[in-house]
């Protein structure tokens, strides 16, 4: 039986301002929390080979115990089986270190042929963590994934984008890729599967279930990286305006496009 | 997928916090020199150049590493450039493959031992350098805007984070190398000289790795709207209200005879497919002339703009940061500035 797995992560609902300048420490508490939205075409990328060819997809998040929403999105769409690892010493963790936990989630269940990820998260954004994974795993890792041309039990034909061109790629598993938020529109889970992924159960992992318990490879103590300091971009001073009515900020406008499509106007 | 192996820890590759004598192991800089269509990358040429600068503060040399299937033609790109030594590895394919280029590259690094490898942010670039990082355990912050070098031969790492007006200063203590990727165009670029002396060096390759990815075809990535080349952008933020809404912005850019682009958020929202994106995981543009309306200017988006040679913003949030640094601050009501702006058009 074919395994393919998407890695998800739930992520604040708001991402500007969360950050308190007056103590210099992002605010996280308080905010709604949602699936990262580029996870979304990613798995409906997994359900869409699932359509294809006889396979089951899992899903997989690192985060706190309300991050099983997300897995219950998840389930709710279609996913097989759900996963949640969750432990405080996982906190923290930055691309590598997630990877990692990721990785060694995975490794407690079996091997995947494949691994869906999505392009970026809302709130980190390094669109790094694929890659990280694929190497982890000594798998080709195929990012910038914008169409799925064909899935078999061998592999996959993707169209990747490139700055300047379209490579139509045959990759043979097992491998990663990540893909870009046109790629599908994500199917919206109906209300019966919705209700019926509320039953279901979601394996909570914690650091005592992975194959490497070492607390020194997760979270912060795991991760190379390490942010020093946050603070608030160079606060620009604001300036004192005073309202402007539409008809004297519509003149403005106009005097600024003429003057570029005078003769000489433009740079 | 076979089980993953350990992590990569050997003694040399990490240190302790607060000891630093060990970081002395690792010297210079190791600069990526992605070369496409008969050219360097401009955005290599950026990294070089601040690459350089953090060489002087380190008493470090700057080295390339290049990677294609000519290596006479990367020879005669790389050349003119200040660079003390470039290692040029060969691949089969012509098109870019990232396990195909990371094989070569991480081989490269074990030799060479770099304090610090670095790429520019593209495509390219950041398919390798998470390969890259994993192989050694060690740190890699993505996208960042500016670095630093201390005096210990830390690199300290900056990138806008979280979404929002937040700056991050990031720092790989206790390992080497330190790995970033840079943000294209936010850096000034690394001009020619004369007389660089670069010494190239012809790495031996290995059998190529036994890939499972074939290559079936290629084609150029045509974009029917190129918000890149527009001299005239019209911009949407979330200051708009309802979808319904975008279509008074989009006359507004037809009138114009320009193109419509938008926020992350606007993306986010699926209003604006994510090739009309502007900011940090967007685009950077260059317009003549910038109208952005209902745009906060988050950092992020502010990152895309820099070199938009006027900005004419439109909100009526007083407190947002757009209006702060637009060219022509509006306070006002786009809903009812759009419409009149549009009567005159027409």
């Amino acid at each position: 039986m074919m395994r393919i797995a998407v890695c998800v992560k739930q992520v604040p609902a708001r991402s500007e301002g969360m950050m308190d300048p007056a103590t210099g420490t992002i605010r996280r508490e308080g905010l709604a929390a949602v699936i990262n939205s580029y996870d979304l075409p990613a798995i409906e990328t997994a359900l869409r080979v699932k359509q294809r060819v006889a396979t089951e997809v899992d899903v997989f998040t690192m985060g706190p115990t309300k991050a099983v929403a997300v897995v219950r999105e998840a389930l709710g769409m279609g996913v097989d089986r759900g996963y949640l690892l969750s432990d405080p010493r996982f906190s923290g963790a930055d691309v590598f270190a997630t990877a990692y936990a990721l990785v060694q989630g995975m490794r407690t269940v079996g091997a995947y042929d494949l691994l869906v990820c999505g392009k970026q998260t809302t709130d980190g954004g390094t669109s790094q963590v694929g890659g990280t994974i694929a190497q982890m795993l000594g798998v080709p890792h195929v990012g910038r994934v914008t169409k799925l041309v064909d899935a078999d039990r061998r592999g996959v034909t993707i169209v990747q984008e490139l700055e300047r061109e379209l490579l139509t790629l045959r990759v043979g598993f097992p491998c990663v890729v990540s893909v870009e938020p046109g790629i599908f529109t994500p199917r919206l889970p109906s209300l019966k599967s919705k209700l019926a992924a509320a039953k279901r159960q979601v394996t909570i992992l914690s650091l005592q279930d992975l194959g490497d318990a070492d607390p020194t490879h997760y979270g912060v103590k795991g991760s190379p990286t390490r942010v020093e300091k946050v603070y608030p971009a160079a606060l620009t001073p604001r300036r004192d305006l005073s309202a402007m009515d539409a008809e004297t900020a519509a003149d403005l406008i106009l005097g600024q496009v003429r003057r570029l499509t005078r003769p000489g106007g433009a740079r | 997928m076979t089980p993953p192996q350990p992590r990569p820890a050997p003694a040399a590759l990490h240190g302790p916090d607060g000891r630093d004598e060990w970081k002395r192991g690792w010297k210079h800089i190791l600069v990526y020199l992605e070369c496409r269509d008969g050219a360097v990358h401009p955005a290599s040429l950026q990294v070089l150049r601040k690459a350089r600068e953090l060489a002087r503060e380190a008493g470090f040399a700057v080295h390339g590493i290049a990677i294609g299937e000519d290596r006479e033609l990367l020879r005669a790109l790389l050349a003119p450039y200040p660079l003390e030594r470039v290692y040029l590895c060969q691949t089969k394919e012509r098109h870019f493959l990232a396990q195909a280029h990371s094989e070569p590259f991480i081989r490269c690094v074990w030799r060479l031992r770099p304090s610090v490898v670095l790429l520019a942010a593209t495509p390219v670039g950041k398919a390798i350098a998470p390969r890259l990082a994993a192989a050694f355990g060690s740190g890699l912050t993505a996208d960042c805007t500016d670095l630093e070098m201390r005096d210990n031969t830390d690199l300290v790492q900056v990138r806008p984070a979280y979404g929002g007006d937040v700056m991050a200063r990031i720092v790989t203590t206790r390992s080497r190398p330190q790995f970033a990727t840079a943000r294209p165009d936010v850096m000034p670029s690394q001009a020619a000289v004369a007389d660089p002396g670069v010494e190239f060096v012809l790495e031996e390759s290995d059998a190529s790795p036994e890939t499972a990815v074939t290559l079936l075809k290629t084609e150029p990535r045509r974009e029917t709207h190129d918000i890149t080349r527009s001299e005239i952008l019209v911009v949407a933020g979330k200051g708009l209200r309802r979808l319904e809404d975008l279509e008074l912005l989009r006359e507004l850019a037809e009138l114009l005879g320009s193109e419509l682009a938008g926020t992350r958020g606007i993306v986010e929202r699926g209003w604006l497919p994510a090739d009309r994106q502007i900011g940090l995981s967007g685009k950077s543009v260059t317009p003549e002339l910038l109208i952005a309306c209902g745009v906060s200017g988050s950092v992020q988006f502010l990152e895309g703009v820099r070199q938009a040679r006027i900005i004419i913003a439109i909100d009526s949030d007083p407190d947002a940061r757009i209006l702060a640094v637009a060219h022509y601050p509006i306070l006002g009501d786009l809903y009812k500035i759009v419409p009149a702006l549009i009567a005159r058009l027409k």
